[in-house]
């Protein structure tokens, strides 16, 4: 009986002390009709063996040889380290650190992480993570509402050239207490967001900013920060975290600073993983704290007065607050916590500056050889930092599918997201590309554009 | 045993009310209220001049195991609140009752504060919930 | 130490550091106004320094790999590693969420079977795996609820109601999805009180909340008269999965009469807590929130591929959860589990976790310890009270938590549900042995000595962990969130 370490005759004596004869007894006060017999959908239980086999099978089956594709997850090497000491047990197979005596180590460690993250982002606190970039920027949206005592309002100001899946989620999320998404067009050009948006901005609640944007781009965020701040609007980052190596961070934009910045942290030592789990990042200025939702570690003392780590601000949280809760999370992504300030501890300040540098060669690096190939330019004009959209004389889902056979991902099609994007194709470079493998990456997109041109 | 002042009255939600010479009103919470939160760490009180309505929520007392609401015993106009308790939230544990007071307001109607509960009837009321 | 504090101005982990050399950039020329000024601030220190700081730190922590952890309600049974070593393939650890359907039928081929699995296990129409948590998962419930009110042009439905006991994700779920909470009291047998759910539903009643067995640890043996009154009232009934442990294959919350379901993974199906996440929450519909369900999920076509069904499959979808498709290594790690159990193993789960928690609720009895509901029977988990001790000898249900950390045992969940004074709500799971059991009662008997002989010892617990009692209030108050730079004096 897998996991079940019971013999039969301790069965026996447990059964004999409650004074039954059969487990089914205990199970009295469920009424006959409720009993459920052996679901036929479930098949026999295999050994692990069995199981290894089968599961090597199937993700060998998906294996891919190089790949491109980025489009809000992106591919990074891992030091050995990262996923050795969060596999440990101690950090694996512990609860939520509600016993915080019992906790002290998953406790200071997320400590750290918000200090790492909060610094990163130059605003002043972050939370302990929710589930991902997405729903982070949802809760945002909630918190910006809750917070800003200026605007008074529901509306939500968001540019256009933000991770289309991050405003499907907000949409599902936000729209059931009555929030209101108001999209800001991109420029055709530039792919960034005009910095004359300030009529739109009269008395919203938030401006939604990425930065980079989800085509790769960086808008100006110094001017849209700015613009917000005039007319009363808080203003949220959604961010890549590598690029705050290199980047301007949300605390220092404009005059006064982004007042809360979200992101997928998956780039730091998480890998791609199928889309999952990865860890959503949420920071803001000292005086929304008390609106930021999930869990929040403090510093304190013991009683001998001893430096210690606990949970704090639990009043806001579903536990305590119930139905007033800043939110309802409760489980969110600690153990990629713990990959996370592994990562940022292994590469420090140079490190990842040098991760970031890297990738924007990169991709700069591929899309001036790209350009060499009849047809093939940038759609958008001006910096980026790791990722760019290549206009291609085709359509870019037929090139994604003849080099995927190949074992090649090339990047994103964006015709399924917008359709006078058909002939698109985002494509992000990161420091594990070698000049080879650039080079590897255009011969093949030159081919398959040559093979699609001769069927047409 | 928790101190119940008779010059003040109160609402079965623990919060008491003091109508000034000037007739305005001021609230806080009871004794037995702060020590039913334990330590006080923040309170979160609302802007000068927002009025409310009887029963509203008008300000948030947290403690370490609780967030309670604060409600507004009378209608009326907010016009000045105990800031004081941004960097000394303990003081609501120390003195509820004085030093540890939350909001002034100017009420729609004065006499509205005769229907709320009397010091013996919130006595009774709180030896009903010790119980 | 915070690893901060053994930072050194130009110490490197050099090992990891990638040369862009020769690459010929000019980044002024490049990015201009965007570059960053000065450096964040994080640690440098070496790769010897972090590999030592962060193992002593996990030493500090209990785990179900080192102790017994009879949380109720949390389901701490083992992780396998097994499950854990099949989901981490190098093939689906390398997966990008967006790579073609063509390139993805191995996962998706997972991905599908579980779904079929947790349908059969729940009695439920259709699953989707993509709720990241518990709470997602009650989320996406509700919202479901809402959409199928507010598709039939029924706008008045406005409340959820829940039970008094009901855990506290639940109103603030409610709530957020825009709707009123109202408690329903439940009766001192632990029972919802029929008569009170009565009274309250009618034409606002969009649905109410529940879970069976309930937050007090017993079945809801009036489940049935609770699923018609609410259905005849219009609305319907949402299952919280978090005690699915207890019943999973003996009973199935579809044949229950919910319409709507979530499943904690990281419970249910032993995928590893991980020191507060990641979860797993997937949701299973009925026939009428079919429509609803959140995307992308899993399909098969007429060839026996399988693809991703979206928003023009299901047109009426609550939407998208997630940025991707949902914690997919936990899908896999649960999908691995169903496979290692089978459909016996999966029966067997909920036997022993009832054969568990009555054995050591009886021996918990003998000791002098008080059952909550002492005339029921216990499901995977139970209640005691401590409300004697608390009087007679001023120790409350969180002392005991604290001194059993002393006993190597992580403290079971306290003063949850609210309605219970000083509790202690248990669950051993069905991975426990007989001898763990015994072990813990041993621990709580000894505990019980010291609460009439040595109160002190109790009430000052723990004694013998990194720290002793945090001062909460401080870290309330003071709030240090984020090692500054510079430190004050």
């Amino acid at each position: 009986m897998p996991f079940i370490p019971h013999t039969d005759a301790e069965r026996d004596e447990m059964l004999e002390a409650i004074g039954v004869t059969t487990i089914d007894a205990l199970f009295d006060e469920v009424p006959m009709s409720l009993r459920a017999s052996l679901p036929p959908e479930m098949p026999e239980g295999i050994s692990e063996m069995a199981l290894m086999q089968l599961m090597q099978r199937r993700a060998k089956q998906d294996e891919m040889s190089l790949s491109f594709l980025g489009a809000g997850a992106y591919e990074h090497h891992i030091p050995a380290a990262v996923w050795d000491l969060t596999n440990r047990g101690e950090f694996l197979t512990a609860y939520t650190p509600y016993q915080a005596e019992a906790s002290q180590g998953t406790l200071q460690l997320i400590y750290e992480f918000q200090t790492m993250i909060a610094r990163l982002t130059a605003l002043d606190v972050a939370n302990a993570s929710v589930y991902d970039g997405a729903t982070a920027l949802a809760e945002a949206m909630l918190m910006a509402v809750r917070a800003n005592k200026t605007n008074k309002s529901k509306r939500i100001v968001v540019a256009g050239n933000l991770n289309p899946h991050y405003i499907a989620v907000c949409e599902a999320i936000v729209s059931n207490q009555g929030l209101v998404l108001e999209v800001l067009e991109p420029d055709e050009q530039t792919g960034t967001i005009p910095t004359d948006c300030a009529p739109q901005l009269s008395e919203a609640a938030a401006l939604v900013v990425s930065y980079p944007n989800f085509f790769g781009g960086l808008d100006p965020v110094d001017a849209l920060t700015d613009a917000a701040a005039a007319a009363g609007a808080l203003v949220i980052g959604v961010v890549n975290p590598t690029a705050l190596a290199l980047l301007k961070p949300p605390g220092q934009w404009g005059a006064s600073g982004a007042d809360i910045a979200v992101g997928e942290g998956q780039p730091l030592g998480i890998p791609l993983a199928s889309g999952g789990p990865y860890l959503g990042f949420m920071c803001c200025r000292k005086a929304y704290v008390r609106q930021m939702p999930g869990r929040i570690i403090g510093r304190t003392v013991d009683q001998t007065g001893q430096p210690g780590y606990a949970l704090t601000l639990q009043a806001r949280e579903q536990h305590i607050r119930r139905g007033k809760a800043t939110s309802n999370i409760c489980t969110n992504q600690g153990l990629l916590v713990t990959a996370a300030t592994l990562y940022l501890s292994l590469l420090g300040d140079e490190g990842l500056r040098q991760v970031a540098l890297k990738s924007h060669a990169g991709i700069n690096q591929l899309v001036a050889a790209a350009g060499q190939i009849e047809g093939v330019s940038r759609r958008f004009s001006g910096p980026v930092f790791h990722e760019q959209v290549l206009q291609l004389p085709v359509p870019a889902a037929d090139v994604v599918n003849l080099m995927a056979n190949e074992g090649i991902l090339p990047g994103l099609a964006l015709g399924a997201l917008w359709a006078p994007m058909a002939n698109c194709l985002l494509v992000n470079v990161t420091e594990t590309k070698t000049s080879d493998d650039i080079d590897h990456f255009v011969t093949h997109l030159a081919n398959a554009i040559e093979a699609i041109k001769s069927t047409c | 045993m928790a101190e119940v002042r008779d010059d003040v009255r109160y609402l079965a939600t623990h919060e008491w009310v003091k109508l000034e010479a000037d007739g305005s009103v001021v609230v806080g919470i009871s004794d037995h209220a702060q020590d039913a939160l334990g330590d006080v760490v923040f309170v979160e009180l609302p802007e000068i001049g927002t009025s409310f309505v009887q029963g509203s929520e008008m300000a948030v007392v947290e403690s370490v195991k609780a967030a309670s609401d604060i409600y507004a015993p009378v209608s009326g106009v907010v016009v000045a609140c105990n800031s004081a308790l941004e960097d000394a939230p303990e003081t609501v544990n120390d003195s509820p009752y004085d030093a540890g007071w939350f909001v002034r307001l100017t009420p729609d109607d004065p006499s509205s504060i005769e229907s709320l509960l009397s010091p013996d009837a919130y006595q009774a009321l709180c030896d009903d919930e010790t119980r | 130490m915070l690893i901060f504090e053994r930072s050194r101005s130009g110490r490197r982990a050099a090992a990891q550091h990638v040369s862009s050399k020769g690459l010929g950039l000019d980044l002024g020329d490049d990015l201009g106004e965007h570059l960053r000024q000065s450096p964040a601030g994080l640690p440098e220190v070496s790769e010897l320094e972090v590999v030592r700081h962060y193992t002593n730190l996990s030493a500090k922590n209990f785990a179900i790999d080192r102790q017994f952890y009879p949380l109720g309600s949390c389901t701490m049974k083992y992780n396998p590693r097994g499950a854990a070593a099949a989901a981490s393939q190098p093939g689906f650890l390398k997966r990008h969420p967006l790579a073609p359907e063509a390139q993805s039928q191995g996962y998706l081929a997972c991905l599908y079977e579980l779904q079929t699995y947790l349908q059969a296990l729940t009695g439920m129409k259709a699953v989707s795996l993509t709720p990241m948590a518990g709470a997602q998962g009650e989320f996406a419930g509700v919202a479901m609820i809402r959409a199928y009110h507010q598709k039939r042009g029924d706008h008045d439905r406005v409340e959820i109601l829940v039970p008094e006991a009901a855990h506290g994700t639940n109103p603030a779920t409610a709530v957020m999805c825009g709707f009123v909470v109202r408690e329903i009291p439940v009766t001192p047998e632990g029972d919802v009180d029929l008569a009170a759910l009565q009274a309250a539903v009618g034409p606002r009643t969009a649905g109410l909340m529940m879970t069976n067995p309930s937050t007090c640890g017993v079945f809801e043996r009036q489940i049935a008269a609770i699923a018609e009154t609410v259905h005849e009232a219009g609305g319907l009934l949402y299952y919280d999965g978090a005690n699915l442990n207890a019943i999973l294959g003996k009973v199935r919350p579809g044949d229950m009469g919910f319409d709507v379901l979530h499943m904690n993974l990281h419970k249910t199906f032993a995928t590893p807590h991980g020191g507060g996440g990641p979860g797993s929450g997937p949701v299973g519909v009925g026939e009428r929130l079919l429509p609803f369900l959140p995307t992308p999920t899993v399909g098969q076509t007429e060839s026996g591929t399988f693809r991703w069904l979206d928003k023009r499959d299901l047109p009426d979808t609550i939407g998208r959860l997630s940025g991707f498709m949902g914690n997919a290594g936990i899908l896999l790690r649960a999908y691995a589990y169903a496979r290692l159990l089978g459909g016996e193993g999966m029966q067997r789960v909920g036997a022993y976790a009832t054969l568990n928690a009555n054995y050591m609720a009886k021996r918990l009895t003998e000791a002098g310890f008080d059952l909550a509901y002492p005339t029921r029977r216990a499901t995977h988990e139970f209640i005691i009270t401590l409300a004697k001790q608390a009087k007679h000898h001023h120790v409350t249900a969180m002392d005991v938590a604290k001194r059993l950390l002393d006993y190597g045992v992580h403290a079971p969940t306290t003063y949850f549900p609210l309605l219970v004074p000083e509790c202690l709500l248990i669950e051993p799971t069905e991975t426990e042995s007989k001898a763990e059991i015994d072990g813990f009662v041993a621990a709580m008997a000894a505990i019980a000595d010291e609460i009439v002989n040595t109160p002190d010892q109790v009430t000052s617990a723990p004694h013998t962990l990194p720290v002793t009692r945090l001062d909460d209030v401080k870290a309330a108050r003071d709030l240090d969130l984020a090692w500054l730079k510079t430190q004050p004096a």
